[in-house]
């Protein structure tokens, strides 16, 4: 694509385009997160957001050898997308973004509602949070993104992801050099929204291709306050502001989410659209006991000290 | 209770503790599932990574509060004590203090308002697990030198 045409965070802004809101590239540049706006009323599910999204992401898609190492038990088993790297109606290692479509009928009339589903980008990430590796963490943009040099496949964050969004694939990335056959199992892929072009001020290229401006990107408080004043405005209802704890896209949909979920095809590789809690919240909660458990032992021992002080005072003047 | 078997029941809660901690900070790892631990009937809970980690949580909670208190009064001696301490037991102090501080910094990083980069979280996280095998393999030297924490 030439540069002419490459769409920038602050150009496109100054433009007063609106798949970027104008904020964008300061809060970018000064580490405020980031999020988009999904207005499921404008998608038509023509796919140039997949498309654009294999594409420009290609260069990072996993290229395993093979054969692959024989793995220990003999249960664990291999994930293999590299045949089938055409998939694009379900998340893969070589699909992030794909088109659930649902047919519903609400309020006696029909819709047909496309969503664009990938990594929702979450605010307080659990697969970041409990990878016990390090590789999965959240940059201050608000991008939960998977380091593929360090991922060794374990597929945890896949299993703590309230979507599931995570998809692995076997024979590649730094397991291979340490024991192939006993531990890991490959990389974990996902969307990581487009983070080279956000670093070089680009917008990502889902939101670039969609010829109907369904996407927005912006920084977080701005997008959630659009979010509402659309619902507002159509009717709309909303998913993803409060989901998991709070998550950086934020979809409105004339149709309530309940219908939509029940509507669409789910599994493997396809994600619900059911409310879901915040998953750190226990540990949010705990947090405090863990970072007051030492002030609160050390004050048990001093004031077991004065007490025995005193009372060998006290024994003291008994005598 | 004698004085004696008080400090036995003490030394071997703190293990117990210990070794609580370990097997729910190996839990964090992916491997109970795949090496069959968690078929075992009543073992299923070791590979939810969520309760291990709650647990993780509150048996260091536990055990923060009884290394602090046993911190506090043994500084209530003064300097007397400090100087009883051995270089091996300085070795292992320091090491605990290292184990102490990743495992808060990452129980902050996992809160909602604090951020860290991704290297950041990445030492932190190869730190915290690397520093308990450093103390294993310590407490290993300790015993095959007889060496404690503190000196004669
Ligand atoms: S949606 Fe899943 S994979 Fe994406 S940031 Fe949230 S927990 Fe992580
Ligand atoms: S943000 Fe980038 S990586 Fe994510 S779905 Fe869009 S194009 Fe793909
Ligand atoms: S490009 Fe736009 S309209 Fe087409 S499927 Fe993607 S989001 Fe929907």
């Amino acid at each position: 694509m030439s540069i002419s045409r490459r769409k920038f965070l602050h150009g496109l802004a100054a433009a007063g385009l609106t798949t970027v809101l104008p904020s964008t590239a300061r809060a970018a540049s000064q580490g405020e997160e980031l999020a988009t706006l999904l207005d499921l009323s404008k998608c038509i599910g023509c796919g140039a957001c997949v498309e654009a999204c294999k594409e420009t992401n290609a260069h990072k898609f996993p290229r395993p050898k093979k054969p692959f190492p024989r793995m220990y038990p003999s249960r664990v088993k291999v994930f293999d997308w590299s045949d089938k790297q055409d998939v694009d109606d379900r998340l893969t290692p070589y699909n992030w973004l794909y088109i659930q479509t649902a047919n519903v009928t609400w309020q006696g009339k029909e819709y047909e509602i496309n969503i664009p589903r990938r990594c929702l980008h979450c605010q307080n990430p659990p697969c970041a949070n409990l990878c016990p590796w390090g590789a999965a963490s959240k940059q201050a943009n608000g991008i939960v993104r998977i380091n593929d040099k360090i991922c060794l496949g374990g597929a945890k964050c896949k299993n703590v992801c309230p979507w599931h969004i995570p998809e692995r694939q076997t024979g590649v990335g730094l397991y291979l050099k340490l024991l192939p056959s006993f531990a890991g199992n490959g990389v974990m892929y996902k969307c990581d929204r487009c983070f080279d072009r956000v670093a070089k001020g680009l917008i990502p290229a889902c939101i670039e291709a969609c010829p109907e401006n369904v996407q927005t990107i912006g920084p977080r408080d701005e997008i959630v306050a659009r979010a509402h004043e659309l619902a507002k405005k159509t009717g709309g209802y909303i998913y993803g502001e409060k989901e998991n704890g709070g998550t950086n896209t934020i979809y409105v949909s004339p149709v309530p989410f309940d219908i939509l979920d029940q509507a669409i095809e789910k599994g493997p590789g396809r994600p619900h659209l059911s409310p879901v809690p915040n998953s750190m919240a226990r540990e949010e909660n705990l947090a405090m006991a863990v970072l007051a458990a030492p002030v609160a032992g050390l004050a048990a021992a001093l004031l077991t000290g004065v007490s025995k002080v005193s009372q060998e005072k006290q024994g003291d003047k008994d005598e | 209770m004698s004085k004696q078997s008080k400090a036995i029941w003490s030394k071997n809660l703190f293990n117990l503790l210990v070794f609580a901690l370990l097997f729910t900070g190996l839990a964090q790892m992916p491997i109970f599932k795949r090496y069959y631990l968690a078929d075992i009937p009543g073992f299923a809970w070791t590979s939810d990574f969520y309760l291990n980690h709650i647990l993780h949580y509150i048996l260091a909670t536990i055990l923060l509060f009884w290394i602090f208190f046993r911190l506090g009064k043994f500084l209530r001696q003064g300097q007397r004590g400090i100087k009883t301490i051995s270089p091996f037991g300085w070795a292992k102090i320091f090491i605990w203090a290292g184990i102490i501080i990743t495992g808060i910094l990452r129980v902050l990083k996992n809160q909602p308002n604090i951020f860290f980069s991704p290297e950041t979280t990445m030492f932190i996280d190869w730190t915290h697990p690397g520093l308990v095998i450093i103390l294993g393999l310590a407490a290993l030297l300790g015993k095959f030198l007889r060496q404690g924490y503190f000196k004669g």
